[in-house]
Formats: C-alpha cells, structure tokens, sequence
C-alpha cells in the first residue's frame, strides 16, 4: 500500500526503525532531543528511546563526532547528526584524520561503523555561512560512503544499509527537501552503491544528485517540450561514484551537462566530468559541460540567492549550448 | 609498379571495408587470387586480383573503409624492387567512376588549413568507417562534426548494419535505374509441359542431390537466347551500349535478413545443365555464407529474377545499372490453353523482359521472349554443350 | 622549568613485580635506543619521536590498569604498546614497514594499533584521541562494561579545542575515562609557559568539575600509585578523572631538532632524575636488585631487541594489491 509522506517523516521512520531494531543504535547531536531535531526529523523519539539513545550534544562538533567514533569502536552503532555542513568543518578533523583513516592505518584491526547525518545546501536565504555544499570534499575522501538522498525514498532506506555499512557513511540530507513529499510503497529497500536513472533520454545525460535533482527534473521536462530528449540521472553516492552510470548514459547521450549546487573548481562534477573524460572521451559529441554555483559567497538577498545557484534556466542554457540550438 | 585498386563490384558499390589481407608483402600473385576480403554494403566479398607479380606493400588497413578505386596495394612489376615500391607514391586521384564517392561539400579556403572540430564519438566513428573528415559537413555548434553527422556521410557503410545499408544501397541502385533508364517491358507465356515432362524424365536417373531445376532450364534457355540477341546482354556505360563478351547472367537471390543480390554464373550459355545447376547451387549456398568473389559480383551481364517461389504469376523487374535487361520468370500455373481450336489445361510459366529503350526496341525484345519461349520446347537441346557459334 | 628532586623513595612493592617495572622500563629504553640507531642506518624512516625519559610514566600507568581497558595514545607511543602486551618484534617491524608489523607497516612509528590488547591507535594528530576516548568510554557506560578508557596525550592537547570540549563532554556525561596528561613541559619547542594563560593544567581540568590528580612522572612507583587510584575511581563510576604526569623528554622532539629551546643544563639537570637509574639506584639500595643481576637483566632485554630486529630485517613487504584491497572494511572496493 503506497502512502504519500514528507521528506522529513521518512528520515525519522528510517531513524525510528534502525532504534527499533538495534538496541546498539543511538542518535547524537545537537537539539536532537528536546527540540526535536533543528529539521524536526527527530522529532517524538526521545520520547520513545529515552535520553541516552537519543543524545543531546553541547555546540562541539569535534568532540561529538570523535565520540561518534569511539562509540563505533567501542561496540555501539552512533548515528550523529551535524546540524548542517556548514558546521562540519569544526568536525573535519575526526572525520577526515579519524574516521576516514582508522581501517587501513590500522592495518584492518579496526572499523569505525559510524553513521553521520548533516544537512546540506542553499536555497532558504539564510546566507552566505549558512548555505555551503560540502558533499563534494568529503567524497574526496578514501576510506569513507558519502551519500545525498534526494527522494523520499532514499530518505526512508538509505540508513539501514548505511548502518549495515561496516564502515564510516555521511549522508546530506539537502535542507530544500525537507519538506518535499511523495509516494512512498511499503517496502522499497535500496542499496548504497549505485546511481538511478530518473528520466531516459537520448540528446543530453544531465548528471545530478541531491537538492538539483528537482531543478534538473523540470529543465528536462521543458526541454522534452521542445523536441530535446534529456536523460537525468541521480548520483545518489557521491563516493563511490558509480563510474559505470555515468559512463554508459554519456555512451547513451553523447553529451553531458553536470549539475552540482557546489561551486565550480574542484567540485563534485570536475570529478563527474573527469571520469567522462577519462572514461567515455571517444563517446562525447561535445566537451562536457556543467551547471554549478557562481563562485561568490552566497548572498542573502532572494533575488541573488536565485541568481548565483542551479536553475532550470541555466540547464536549459547550457544543453543549448551543447546542441548548438537556442530558445 | 602495379596499383591494385578496390574495384568496383556493381554500380551500388561506392566502397568497401577491408575485413582481411589474404595476402602478405613477399607474396607471388598469380591471376585470380584471392588478395582480400571486403566487405561491401551487400557482402563479404573475396577480391581477386587481375594482375601477376610480388606484392610489395599493403597500404590499407583492416577496419578501414574505402572508396572504390583506393590503391590497397602496390604489386612490384618485373625489375622492380621492394625499395621502389616504398618510393612509390600512389596516384591519390580515384578512376572517373568513383568519383561521386569524395564529393562532398565544399569548404571555404583558409578554413580547409585549420583543424577541422570534430566530436570524439565522431572522430572514433569516422576512423572506424575510414570516413575522411573534410568530406563531412558538421551540424554541430560551430559546425562541429558530430556522430550523427559521420553516420550519415557513412550511408550504408557501416558493416554491422548490413540490412540497413543493402537496404539503402538497393534504394540508391534503382532510384538511378529507374532515373536513369527508359524501361520497356514485355510478357509472353511458355507453355512448361514438354519442359517439366523431360525434367522428370530426367530426374527420375539421378540421385535426389543431382536433382535438375526447373530455374537451370530457364537459366540455359535466357543464356541461350541472349547469344542470338546480344542487346540485351552488357552495360550501357558513359552514354553508350557495351555488349558483353560472356553471357553471364546474375541470378536474383534473396536474403533471409532481407535485401537481395544477383551474383553471376559464368557462361552460363556454356555450361552442361548439370555443371548449371551445380554452379547455382553454391552460389546460393555461399550467398547466404556471406562468402561471394568479387567478380561475381561486378561480372554479371543480366540479371534473371524468378519469383515464382512466392507465387507470383509474372514479374516486371527494374534493371540493375549499368545493365540493359532482366528477365522475370512467374510461378507455373495450369491455365486454360487454346489448342487447335480447343481449350486445354497446360501448365504454363509467364516470361517478362525489362529492356532499356536506349540499347533495344520492344520489336526485338519481342523476338528474344520468343526465342526464350521455343527454346524451352526442346528441353533436350538445352543440355547440349555449346556449338561453335558464337553470337 | 626547575627539575625535581631525583625519586628516592621507597619502593613498596615484591621483588618480582619492582624488576618487572624496571625490566619494562629497559625494554623500552633499549628499544628506543635501537630505533634511534637504526633511522641513523636508514632502515626507519618517517617520523619517529622518543619517548626516553619518560618511560616512568607508561610503565607505571599501564601497569595500573586491567587487560580489558581501553588505551588511546598519541604518536610517542612506543612505551605504551610495548607495556601494553604488544611483542616487540610487532613494534620494530612495523617502523621497518614490514607486513608482519602489528599495522602491517602502513601505519610505521606514530600508528601502532592493537586489537587484541585494546590499544585504539598511536593518533597522530595533537588532541584527537580525546574523543575518541570519550566515545569508547560511552560505549562501554551504555554497554554495561567495567572498562575505564585511559587517554594518553602531550600537555600540548590542551590548547586544543579537542581537549575542552572533551573534558566538557566526558564530565557532563560522567564517562569513565582516564585522561593522563604526560607534562614533559614542551609541545615540540614551545614551552608550557610560552602558549598558555593558565600553566596549571590541573585547574583547566578542574574547571570541567572532574577530579585531578598531580604526580612525579619521573618516579615509576609514584605513576603507579597515582593511577592505581585514579583508575579505582573511574572505574567505580566516579566519572573521568585528569591525572597530570610530570616528566620530560631527553631527546629531541623527533629525531632531530637543535633544541634551540631548551638549554643543556636543562636537559642534564633533568637526567639526574632519570627513571631508570634512580629506579636501579632504589632497588639496589632496597637489596632487590644487585649489579650483577641488572647486567643480566639488560643483557636479557637486548637479547629481544636483537630478536626483534632480526625479526624486522627478515620481513616482508605487503603488496600492493592487498594494500588497496583494505581501504574499507568490506574489501575489495576501490573507490
């Protein structure tokens, strides 16, 4: 029986059922408890699980992740939440030095099966320290999962088998999709491993994945309008990129537009680009292009705001661009 | 110093894929000689060579596509040395007949110097047709040269779209025959009964594997005929009829993956019928293997159709360029037949001629169905070895 | 800093368990003295910091603990995996990169890392073991477990942030963990006195409402007393509790360094404190160790250096294939 629920309700049902079935499992951060989580995803379960599984943090970021860590060596199975990416950077350290590293540095000896959560992104004026797409650093990393659920499926199943994971997975949640809502079926388990093609498509792969899924699902839809057969495919892993996606819808489309709410240089879809590049160079009709932020701090001002991120306009632009055709 | 060229094996046949040399540098060539295999939009065709000697470089790569006409190999004449083959540059210009093949559209001059932008997939596509790029207009921002636009500059080319590129390649091979080539037709019933009477008669002697045809009498009959009216066997080239020398009529055969292809028997006037119905038997047998020489397919002088198999009462061809004529063969029916004054049944076989108005008149052509016609009321004459005659 | 008084006090303990101090001590001086050797000869490289000196304080530390506790450490770290359990041959091939080394070599000198015996890493990064301390100590709180976590770090952790919010986290949670500050006065060449406000890491601790205690990190029975202690408390769910070592490094922060911060008098001042001689010197004057029984005590320790050497020497590389294949745990994958 399929039901219509939020973004929101599915990261708590998916929260909610990893403490339901998993007594080593335990919610940490800051104001996950009492305020419900700053998103309300963890609202109602310290109720439910108590104050011990369901952790308020003071504001230490880098204390509270570290202990993410020793808590997952020590035996437990932490899901720690980061307010946002923006506040991550005071936990770089023991994700990158730490978490990222502990496995092989250790010679295998030790996993780190921590989970953390942050969410991510622009889009709600809240300016410029507030507003940052991290994910595509972290995915720089060895050692560690990074995920970005855009659909309220992947919201609902993606923890568990981020929990299964015996190693370190970060999830960013886009902080624009809270609110989204859609049809979820009963039981649409998922994996962490690959990518989905949302859309088929035969002129133009559009690569995306989190809070511009959206945005590139309606460009497609206009340039369907216009005669233009655009693909979209959802990343979904950020790391490991699922390389074979990428490379068969570029074999499929001959021409690529990444689409990334990370700024440009040295982001997630130089990376995206690069693979094509290397991977599927004699597949390309056109040099691969990319929508990304304007480098600017983001403003606070909404009609700046808009101006500097992803729209549809601009994917729009730029598939003209590769075709060789204009509105 | 001897230029072994693709040759052109049919008046659809622009270029060629070469698949594999069946020869190395060092080689003694003797004539007829299997040098390669190319594969054209129809086949996989053996290329004989017509010239003797050493072979002294291959110039042309498996994979790559050519027009015809493309030097594939120098053949060193006698005297010559392998050090004058590697000095010898080959005349890039293609023979007057090929020259359709590199018309392409023109480009504006300082642009011919620079480096033309042609896509990946394009450049990757255009090295696997052997498709040369500044032939190839691009529709791409900034004319780049994209995939679909070396697809189709590459037409039938592509090798794994044999049925597609037949398909195209038949398409342009009668759009120019009926472009081209005022047709005339003509229809004359043949009574079968003596024909099928001395067939079984003869059957009945063989084993099952030697078995005669009704199509090899037919096949003698037209070869017969056609050396009593030789206008309606060769090509009509650069303005002017070429009578053929040989009666080698091309044998329509259809492919199980669609498409058709009418690979000549050779002096078919000469043969025994047991040789004929052997010499068609393996030619179907290797059209459907893929496996045809190329002179069978460039040599053909007429081309015979029978549709009768799928039940068809007559047929009216379209002459295959540069021929002047096809003859078509329906299925044989019982029908009533006027006798001395009485109708009878008889088993009765419409022939129809296709002539080209530019070579004969339908007077003649009428004469040359009449003389198919009486030629297949002696059947034992028709397994007579040739006389003497000639024309 | 002034030195203190070399330890002269009476050794309270049997015969077997003193010279098991003393014998620990050795090994791991004579250990060091062999690394440091050896990175003269080239077969170590990388970094690799001493811990001579200061071999009071793991040794009288860790022989206060119980097998199932959990230890964090920082890259001066040999002393504690060899105090640990740790076979010195695992040690020494692991600073020589060998496979057979107890982090298959990926991790050399400052990354010695022991499942068995519960040592979560030589953390090479100033401060980060600290919450990973707190962590282990909340998953044992959780769990049920009686283990008390002992972090190990230099008095440099505690200008870091990692520290503070540690502190804070593990007193506002009452974890067991055992935080043991080794003092030897200077984060690589800065003194104690030249980056902080507050030179009383006792009271940093304090203002965190954890208990501390202040000990002579140069007298092995003062170390081992102290800890005794402390990790009793802990361990009965007193909460985390701050044990200040003081002690001090004669060598150099890694191998080399001009000591342009420090004087030799200092340096020579301090070895007169010196927790081996002045340890010898006790027993010796306590009648349970006479000269000819420390030759052979010695000559028995460098009879293992010797073996872990050669143990060293003879190992393997790990290739390159199975290097790739671990980065997680799952294997295989290279992303």
């Amino acid at each position: 029986m399929s039901r219509r629920i939020s973004y929101r309700e599915a990261l708590r049902e998916g929260l909610r059922e990893a403490l339901l079935n998993d007594p080593r499992v335990l919610l940490m951060g800051e104001d996950v408890g009492r305020y419900g989580g700053t998103y309300a995803v963890s609202k109602g379960l310290l109720d439910e699980f108590g104050p011990d599984r369901i952790r308020d943090t003071p504001l230490s970021e880098l204390a509270f992740v570290g202990a993410g860590i020793g808590a997952a060596l020590g035996g437990l199975r932490p899901v720690v939440e980061v307010m946002t990416v923006n506040f991550s950077l005071l936990a770089l350290d023991p994700i990158v030095n730490t978490a990222a590293l502990y496995h092989h540095m250790s010679g295998g000896q030790f996993s780190v099966p921590l989970v953390i959560r942050m969410a991510t992104g622009a889009g709600r004026q809240v300016a410029a320290q507030h507003s940052h797409s991290f994910e595509g650093w972290y995915a720089h990393i060895p050692g560690i999962t990074i995920l970005a659920p855009a659909t309220v499926r992947d919201a609902r199943y993606m923890l568990a088998p981020a929990l299964s994971d015996p190693d370190p997975v970060l999830i960013f949640e886009h902080a624009a999709l809270y609110n989204m809502e859609a049809e979820l079926g009963d039981e649409e388990p998922v994996d962490i491993r690959s990518a989905r093609l949302m859309r088929d498509g035969s002129d133009v792969a559009l690569i995306t994945y989190g809070g511009s899924l959206y945005k590139t699902l309606a460009a497609a839809e206009q340039l369907a309008m216009r005669g233009i057969s655009a693909a979209v495919l959802d990343l979904r892993v950020l790391r490991p990129l699922d390389t074979g996606a990428i490379v068969a819808l570029t074999r499929q489309c001959r021409r690529v537009v990444v689409v990334d709410e990370g700024w440009r240089s040295g982001s997630l879809a130089a990376e995206v680009m690069a693979r094509i590049v290397e991977h599927a160079f004699y597949e390309l009709d056109a040099p691969p292009a990319r929508v990304c932020s304007e480098e600017v701090p983001v403003p606070y001002a909404r009609h700046l705001e808009e101006a500097v991120l992803p729209q549809p306009e601009k994917i729009i632009a730029a598939v003209e661009a590769l075709l060789g055709v204009s509105s | 110093m001897i230029e072994f060229r693709l040759p052109s094996l049919g008046a659809d046949m622009d270029e060629g894929t070469l698949l594999e040399w069946k020869v190395q540098p060092g080689d003694i060539l003797s004539k007829g000689q299997i040098v390669a295999i190319v594969d054209t939009s129809k086949a996989a065709v053996d290329i004989e060579s017509w010239h003797e000697g050493e072979v002294a470089r291959l110039l042309v790569q498996p994979g790559q596509l050519m027009p015809v006409g493309t030097v594939m190999a120098l053949l060193l004449e006698p005297g010559e040395t392998a050090a004058d083959a590697e000095r010898y540059q080959p005349d890039a210009r293609l023979p007057a007949s090929a020259d359709a093949a590199s018309a392409g559209p023109m480009q504006s001059g300082p642009v011919m110097a620079e480096r033309r932008a042609v896509s990946p997939v394009a450049r990757r596509r255009a090295g696997e047709l052997g498709i040369d790029l500044q032939g190839v207009s691009g529709s791409g921002p900034n004319g780049v040269v994209t995939l679909q636009d070396v697809e189709r500059a590459a037409g039938a080319a592509a090798p794994k779209d044999r049925p597609d590129g037949m398909r195209h390649a038949i398409a342009a091979a009668m759009s120019r025959s009926k472009r081209e080539i005022p047709h005339y037709y003509l229809a004359e019933p043949i009574p079968m009964a003596r024909a099928l009477d001395w067939l079984a008669q003869e059957n009945a002697a063989r084993p099952v594997t030697e078995r005669l045809l009704p199509a090899v009498l037919l096949l003698k009959a037209v070869a017969l005929a056609l050396r009593r009216y030789p206008e309606f066997n060769g090509t009509f080239i650069d303005g002017s009829f070429h009578p053929a020398s040989r009666v080698n009529p091309g044998v329509a055969i259809s492919l199980r993956q669609g498409g058709l292809i009418a690979p000549a028997l050779f002096d078919a006037d000469r043969r025994h019928l047991p040789e004929l119905m052997r010499d068609l038997s393996d030619l179907v047998k290797r059209v459907r293997a893929g496996s045809l020489r190329s002179s069978e397919l460039s040599e053909s002088t007429i081309t015979v159709t029978q549709l009768g198999d799928q039940g068809v009462e007559s047929v009216f061809g379209v002459i295959y360029p540069p021929q002047v004529a096809l003859v078509g063969f329906g299925r044989v029916t019982e029908r009533p037949w006027v006798e001395g004054g009485k109708i009878v049944v008889r088993s009765v076989l419409t022939a129809s001629l296709a002539a080209d108005h530019r070579v004969s008149d339908g007077h003649r052509g009428g004469l040359f169905l009449a003389a198919l016609r009486d030629l297949m009321q002696q059947p034992e004459a028709l397994d007579a070895a040739p006389s003497g005659e000639t024309k | 800093m002034i030195a203190p008084p070399p330890p002269s006090g009476p050794v309270p303990y049997n015969r077997d368990f003193a010279l098991l101090l003393l014998t620990d001590m050795l090994r791991v001086r004579r250990m060091e003295e062999k690394s440091a050797e050896l990175y003269g000869a080239g077969r170590i490289r990388g970094f690799l910091h001493l811990y001579i000196g200061e071999e009071a304080v793991a040794v009288g530390a860790l022989h206060a603990l119980q097998a199932h506790d959990n230890l964090v450490t920082t890259y001066r770290e040999h002393a504690h995996a060899l105090v640990r359990g740790m076979p010195m041959s695992a040690i020494m091939a692991e600073m020589y990169g060998r496979q057979e080394g107890c982090s298959q070599g990926r991790g050399g000198s400052m990354h010695l890392f022991d499942r068995t015996t519960r040592l979560f890493g030589g953390n090479a990064i100033v401060g980060a073991g600290l919450p990973v301390a707190v962590g282990l100590a909340l998953a044992d709180k959780m769990l049920r477990a009686s283990r008390v976590t002992a972090c190990f770090f230099g008095e440099g952790a505690v200008a870091e942030g990692a520290f503070h919010e540690s502190m804070n986290l593990a007193a506002l949670w009452r974890l067991p963990v055992l935080f043991c500050c080794e003092n030897n006065r200077y984060a690589m060449g800065t003194a104690l006195e030249r980056s902080e406000s507050q030179t009383d890491l006792c009271a940093k601790a304090s203002s965190y409402g954890m208990p501390v205690l202040r000990v002579d990190g140069m007298d092995v029975v003062a170390v081992h007393e102290a800890t005794l202690q402390a990790q009793a408390r802990v361990r009965a769910g007193e909460g985390p509790l701050f044990v200040e070592y003081q002690t001090y490094r004669f060598r150099a922060h890694s191998m080399f360094d001009a000591e342009l911060y420090r004087s030799r008098e200092e340096v020579e001042q301090w070895k007169k404190c010196g927790p081996i001689h002045t340890y010898t010197a006790r027993l010796k004057r306590q009648e349970l160790l006479d000269e000819e029984a420390f030759l052979a005590l010695d000559a028995q320790v460098a009879a293992e250096v010797d073996s872990a050497v050669v143990f060293a020497e003879a190992g393997s590389d790990e290739t390159f294939e199975s290097m790739m294949a671990d980065v997680h745990t799952s294997g295989g994958l290279s992303r």
